[in-house]
């Protein structure tokens, strides 16, 4: 079949009736959409105009959304240090998640029986219980260790051999931010530990045996070999966990962080200004989590490395196959040969 | 090279290895043949230690494998130790295992750049050379996926070679391969062997163990049931077993 002459077959595609009518109520529905959210409202008050002695009067209207209010305070500093601290929470607390997550998940595969239930029984504790409750745990963790000093376990049940090699004060430490940042890592590491060990145990066993066989030694094989292919199952679901650790760090709020839900609610409990300040924040949440995303697409194109014969392409790739799909049809409707544009 | 006086293996309760005596030469070929599960990939996992014999003495050069005799008792030897045996001793699995995350030369060098110290200069070289001699010249950059079986297998051979082994263990290298891609691995192999290479090969190949072993052993069950020249053992087998084995496979 060719594509271009009078000889090309002409081709009916099928008509798909139930689309077309879920298109219309889709369409429907985002103009009633596009509608409210710029419509305005009557505020109550009253605007009176006297042009060349005549005076006239009408009722005052302001957006619904209160777009005038939502602009005024998108980009005030309050609101951007409040943006500052939910990013240092996020990244601070996923480091300590990741981090720890993978230890526990090497832990919990382990064949030694003690290391694996250590890491099981963590990952059951930290799962079963509210992050919420874990927050406010560790803010107030003073109450049952007013002091925590570093030196040999359980000297200090045998008199004068008590050697600390260092004390702190446990309120001095465990600020609201610090105590959100080790609830929130220590919570996002029993759910990091599951998706590292589903990307471990993912790796065949063969690729261990060969590294085992060229004489790697364990850590060797694990972090050579293992952990980079494992990577590729991992990335995806520790793309969503940041995502969703960006809006759980929302709740740090609660025992007196101020990032960008705190920050809200600060605001809008002296001036009642409590949709345009959600919306505020919302507005920037999804602004980090569309950022988050495309960084998302690029790390997983890195580890496919190898396990896809071609890598997919990055949108600019596609964009640019798109725009030469487009030239060329035009072409060959102007009767330039299909080929002699992709060369 | 490899000695092997009365090896006992079982898994969970199911004895897999039930005495094998089994002798190879420096420098020889030894092709073992027997029907699945007769324990031919088991013993050649002992020798290089992937698998831990219960029982019986398993020399490889004279070294026992995983212990150390020393006045009078047997010590275990540790990680390091087990690692650095198992460094000299090259193997080529039934699927490949080439690192999927890695390209074809990266392949080759991590074994030398990562466990003999080598610089990745001096490896690169090398990878190239063992590239060219398994005719895979060209191919450096690809990664795994991209290779046909046949080459794959090769690339294995060649990530063994780079690591300069006494000796090289082959476990079923062609029962993965289409039938047009098993002649080009068996070429490399035959090359190999003459060169001089000590080879252990599990295979199902009875024209490439005819034609190039120096010894055939032949497991059943867990033991070597027959043993020797292959043109005598594979032409006028003594024993019932291998008559029928052979008549299946032939």
């Amino acid at each position: 079949m060719t594509t271009n002459g009078d000889d090309a077959v002409k081709v009916v595609p099928v008509r798909h009736a139930g689309q077309w009518v879920g298109a219309g109520f889709a369409l429907i529905f985002i103009a009633m959409l596009v509608h409210t959210l710029f419509s305005k409202v009557p505020t109550g008050s009253v605007i009176c105009h006297t042009v060349n002695g005549v005076r006239s009067c009408r009722p005052e209207v302001a957006w619904r959304f209160s777009w005038n209010v939502v602009g005024q305070y998108f980009t005030t500093s309050p609101v951007l240090q409040g943006l500052v601290r939910t990013l240092e929470l996020t990244v601070l607390s996923m480091v300590i998640g990741i981090v720890l997550g993978v230890v526990i998940a090497v832990m919990r595969l382990s064949t030694n029986r003690l290391l694996s239930s250590t890491a099981w029984s963590y990952t059951w504790f930290f799962r079963g219980t509210p992050v919420f409750v874990q927050l406010f745990f560790w803010l107030y963790i003073a109450l049952l260790y007013p002091t925590f000093s570093i030196g040999l376990p359980f000297f200090h049940f045998i008199p004068f051999t008590h050697i600390a090699f260092w004390h702190f004060d446990a309120n001095s430490v465990f600020t609201p931010f610090s105590a959100a940042v080790v609830a929130l890592g220590l919570n996002e590491a029993a759910y990091m530990s599951e998706i590292a060990r589903s990307g471990l145990i993912a790796v065949d066993e063969g690729q261990i045996e060969a590294a085992t066989s060229l004489g790697m030694t364990h850590g060797q094989t694990l972090r050579l070999v293992v952990l980079p292919q494992a990577m590729r199952v991992i990335i995806p679901p520790t793309g969503n966990e940041v995502i969703s650790m960006l809006k759980t760090s929302s709740l740090a709020s609660a025992i007196g962080v101020t990032e960008l839900i705190g920050t809200a609610t600060n605001i809008y409990s002296a001036n009642y200004k409590i949709m345009p300040l959600l919306i505020v924040a919302s507005l920037w949440y999804l602004i980090v989590t569309t950022i988050l995303s495309v960084g998302q697409f690029y790390l997983e194109r890195h580890f496919s490395k190898g396990a896809l014969r071609t890598p997919p392409p990055t949108p600019i790739q596609r964009l640019t196959r798109d725009a030469r799909g487009i030239l060329m049809k035009f072409r060959t409707r102007r009767g330039v040969p299909a080929n002699s544009v992709a060369s | 090279m490899v000695e092997a006086r009365g090896v006992y293996k079982s898994y969970a309760g199911v004895e897999v290895l039930k005495g094998v005596n089994l002798t190879v030469v420096r420098g020889e070929v030894t092709c073992l043949i027997g029907p699945s599960g007769s324990g031919k990939s088991t013993l050649l996992r002992c020798i290089n230690h992937l698998e831990k014999h219960d029982a019986g003495e398993l020399r490889v050069d004279g070294h026992l494998v995983g212990y150390e005799a020393r006045d009078g008792k047997l010590y275990e030897l540790n990680d390091k130790q087990i690692c650095a045996e198992r460094s000299q001793i090259g193997m080529v699995f039934q699927r490949f295992n080439l690192f999927q995350h890695l390209t074809v030369l990266d392949n080759i060098t991590i074994g030398q750049v990562k466990v003999k110290g080598v610089s990745p200069e001096v490896a690169n070289v090398k990878a190239r050379e063992l590239l060219a001699r398994v005719g895979l010249d060209g191919k450096e950059k690809h990664y795994p996926s991209q290779l046909s079986g046949g080459q794959q297998q090769r690339v294995a051979i060649a990530r063994a070679l780079a690591m300069e082994p006494k000796l090289m263990l082959f476990d079923e290298p062609t029962s993965a391969l289409d039938p047009e891609l098993v002649g080009e691995v068996l070429d490399v192999m035959k090359d190999l062997a003459r060169s001089g290479m000590t080879m252990i090969v599990v295979t199902h190949e009875m024209n490439f163990a005819r034609e190039v072993a120096n010894t055939v052993y032949f497991l059943d069950g867990g033991v070597i049931e027959e043993s020797g020249d292959p043109r005598v053992v594979l032409t006028e087998p003594s024993s019932e077993r291998l008559k029928s084995f052979l008549s299946k496979v032939l």
